[in-house]
């Protein structure tokens, strides 16, 4: 590629044209892209009510599903009912198929009223059975409630959290960055030695201690927002450095100085040439701070003072496989550890891949 | 060390000297500033301990009179306190604690330090093997992916590092403690088998404590590893890109000579020196291991007093904690001026 061509292309096109070749980075920004929509349409996606508890279906297997009849013929894909019992000899749950009646798995099936981003309401969800038959595609939990629905719905929490609070953060980092690296000076001695100290706590038992003050009595929704503001509280550090050294090192540019000149105010030379300066790092350096976003909602609700119900989450759904006996007679219930690995893997090649291409000049 | 006097030696040694002095008294307004944010998280929640504490005296010694109540009431805010200014109450709580004296657990009934003693030493031998851990299979792993660049090997162990990233600790515990218990009949979950529980060190009480907490290491090093990895292999490839290693390898030095003796041991200094970046996570994650895996370190220990509100346990272990990882760094930025004297006249 010859000189000319390469300056005819914003800055954007070059990232872009860098990013793609990034072959990790790609496919971890569609698995990315692919497991927001997911969180989006879940409840249309969701066959159950994730609260509904079953004494009868207490940590039931996932049903299989059959694509043939018992004649070996080919008909639309049907799931049997289980009948729950003991195993005389080690009294352990067993569970066995209702061989008397076929369900057949049907599309866009009516069932419980949700909303979509409080804007769609509807009650079609995508899959379904019949009446008489409680289908769970991924198994149920110690209290019998369906896991495929739960695993769907508590997606929206594990991966909400982290993007509230990495916007949280964004904010938070930018402001105190710019601030820090336009004054410069005491103030800018005074912040950086604040972060530092941050910076030099022990993360996890910070977040505990944080999340153990928050009363058990409050509202599921309040906890939520107080779980996002306790991880930024301490996120938030990083990405002020990144802000205040690039603010620091475009400060004394000249364009910065034309525009002083020139006769533009603080916040406007701060918004309009600074800023934005910033901008592809700081969305670079934000992605990288997802996965620990993630992994500590995670590690605070499996140990039960993160999110509380009737809201649920990865981490939490992973609590039930505190129990070993529970974990090793009951494999599905790991689900949503592998979900977790998922995301967290997406986010840091999506995040490595950002970071390679962010700046297309080098 | 008399005959070096007056000679160049004496002037690095004192600046080394100055540089340590210079280090330790910019840590106390960091020390002090770390306590305070301590005592303040401790005290966030709204209930008020000592009508807590004593209903629980209560309910274990049955009948109690409203007198003897009264009396331990006054007797704990005045042990603590509690009817000074806020910051004078901080104070006393600090200065006792540099003196030792941190307080009583009211959930164990028995003084904090105790409790610690037994404590700490574990947490702080799990986070060493731990960090032994990383820096044995990480700095091999990573010289081994810098040296065989964008091979197959090189992809496999970059994947591979990035999913140990992503696995969180506590889900790696629990597969790899199923693993243990149930494919290799190995003992998981607590230190020592109850036979050694008691005993005196000795090898085979070293041994029974290495199968306990083999998993416990191999969990909080896991996402070290990762890192190590990564930065090695980023370093070592900036190494061998410099004009010098390209100047020995003309001057016919064989390759093995010019990577081992001349391009690792540069790329692996900031990793040594980078300690004090490795320590948060090691204990952080240690911590949360050590719950999961019901170890008997000050994780464990903590996660039951922040619930319970047993606020001088869980604030000396805090302390504690955040006081290893200042020492971590301490030692971590000596090293590094020993090894970059440039850094010595900042």
């Amino acid at each position: 590629m010859t000189e000319n061509q390469e300056q005819g292309r914003t800055i954007g096109q070059l990232i872009w044209r860098r990013f793609r070749k990034n072959k990790l980075g790609v496919v971890g920004g569609l698995v990315v892209a692919l497991l927001f929509f997911i969180t989006v349409i879940a409840p249309f996606l969701a066959t159950m009510d994730i609260v509904e508890q079953s004494a009868r279906h207490i940590l039931a297997p996932p049903q299989k599903i059959y694509f043939q009849s018992e004649e070996g013929e080919w008909r639309r894909p049907y799931v049997y009912n289980l009948i729950k019992h003991r195993d005389p000899d080690t009294l352990r749950l067993m569970y066995t198929e209702d061989r008397s009646q076929q369900f057949p798995i049907r599309f866009f099936v009516k069932g419980l009223e949700y909303r979509i981003l409080w804007l769609i309401s509807g009650r079609t969800h995508l899959l379904g059975v019949d009446e008489g038959c409680r289908w769970n595609l991924l198994g149920t939990d110690p209290l019998g409630r369906d896991l495929y629905s739960r695993i769907l719905m508590g997606s929206q929490v594990s991966l909400s959290v982290p993007l509230v609070g990495v916007s949280l953060s964004i904010l938070i980092g930018t402001v105190i960055g710019v601030i820090s690296g336009y004054l410069g000076g005491r103030v800018d001695h005074y912040i950086q030695r604040t972060i530092e100290i941050m910076m030099s706590f022990p993360t996890l038992p910070l977040w505990l201690a944080l999340a153990a003050a928050i009363p058990i009595t409050l509202p599921s929704a309040y906890r939520y927002l107080l779980i996002v503001v306790i991880l930024s509280l301490i996120d938030w550090g990083g990405l002020a450095r990144v802000v205040r050294g690039k603010v620091l090192q475009y400060r004394g540019e000249d364009y910065v100085l034309a525009a002083r000149m020139s006769g533009c105010g603080l916040f406007r030379i701060i918004f309009k040439h600074l800023v934005p300066g910033t901008l592809s790092h700081l969305i670079v350096c934000a992605t990288l701070s997802v996965p620990g976003m993630i992994l500590a909602e995670s590690a605070l609700s499996f140990l039960g003072i993160g999110i509380t119900p009737p809201l649920t989450s990865w981490g939490m759904l992973l609590k039930d496989a505190h129990k070993l006996e529970v974990l090793v007679y009951h494999h599905w219930i790991m689900i949503p550890g592998f979900l977790i690995i998922v995301a967290v893997l997406s986010f840091n090649f999506l995040g490595d891949g950002l970071r390679d291409a962010a700046d297309p000049y080098s | 060390m008399g005959e070096r006097l007056g000679g160049k030696d004496w002037d690095e040694e004192l600046q080394m000297i100055t540089f340590i002095v210079r280090r330790l008294l910019g840590m106390i307004p960091t020390f002090l500033v770390v306590s305070f944010i301590v005592f303040f998280i401790i005290q966030l929640p709204p209930s008020n301990w000592i009508e807590r504490h004593i209903e629980n005296l209560a309910l274990e010694q049955g009948t109690f009179t409203s007198e003897r109540h009264l009396q331990l009431a006054h007797e704990l805010t005045e042990r603590y306190n509690l009817d000074r200014p806020y910051l004078l109450q901080y104070g006393s709580w600090i200065l006792n604690f540099l003196r030792g004296d941190m307080g009583e657990s009211f959930e164990y009934g028995q003084e904090v330090s105790v409790l610690l003693a037994k404590r700490i030493p574990y947490s702080i031998m799990i986070s060493l093997l731990s960090l032994f851990f990383v820096y044995s299979i990480g700095i091999p792993i990573g010289i081994y992916c810098a040296l065989n660049q964008n091979k197959i090997s090189d992809t496999i162990a970059t994947i591979a590092g990035f999913i140990g990233l992503s696995i969180p600790n506590f889900f790696l515990a629990l597969i790899l403690m199923v693993f243990g218990l149930y494919v290799l009949d190995l003992p998981v979950g607590g230190l020592f088998s109850p036979e050694y529980e008691d005993a005196p060190w000795s090898f085979g009480k070293f041994i029974d404590f290495l199968q306990h907490v083999w998993v416990a290491v191999v969990v909080i090093g896991t996402a070290g590893t990762a890192g190590i990895i990564r930065v090695v292999r980023g370093n070592l490839l900036d190494v061998l890109g410099e004009p010098y290693i390209t100047a020995l390898r003309a001057k016919g030095l064989p390759e093995k000579m010019v990577t081992i003796k001349h391009a690792v041991r540069i790329s692996i200094n900031p990793v040594i020196t980078g300690l004090g970046m490795w320590l948060p996570s090691l204990i952080s994650g240690e911590t949360i291991v050590s719950i999961v895996m019901n170890i008997p370190t000050a994780g464990p220990l903590l996660f039951g007093a922040l619930q319970s509100e047993d606020i001088y346990l869980s604030g000396s272990i805090l302390m504690v904690l955040c006081l290893f990882l200042l020492i971590g760094n301490l030692l971590a930025d000596i090293a590094l001026a020993w090894f970059d004297p440039r850094i010595r006249y900042d």
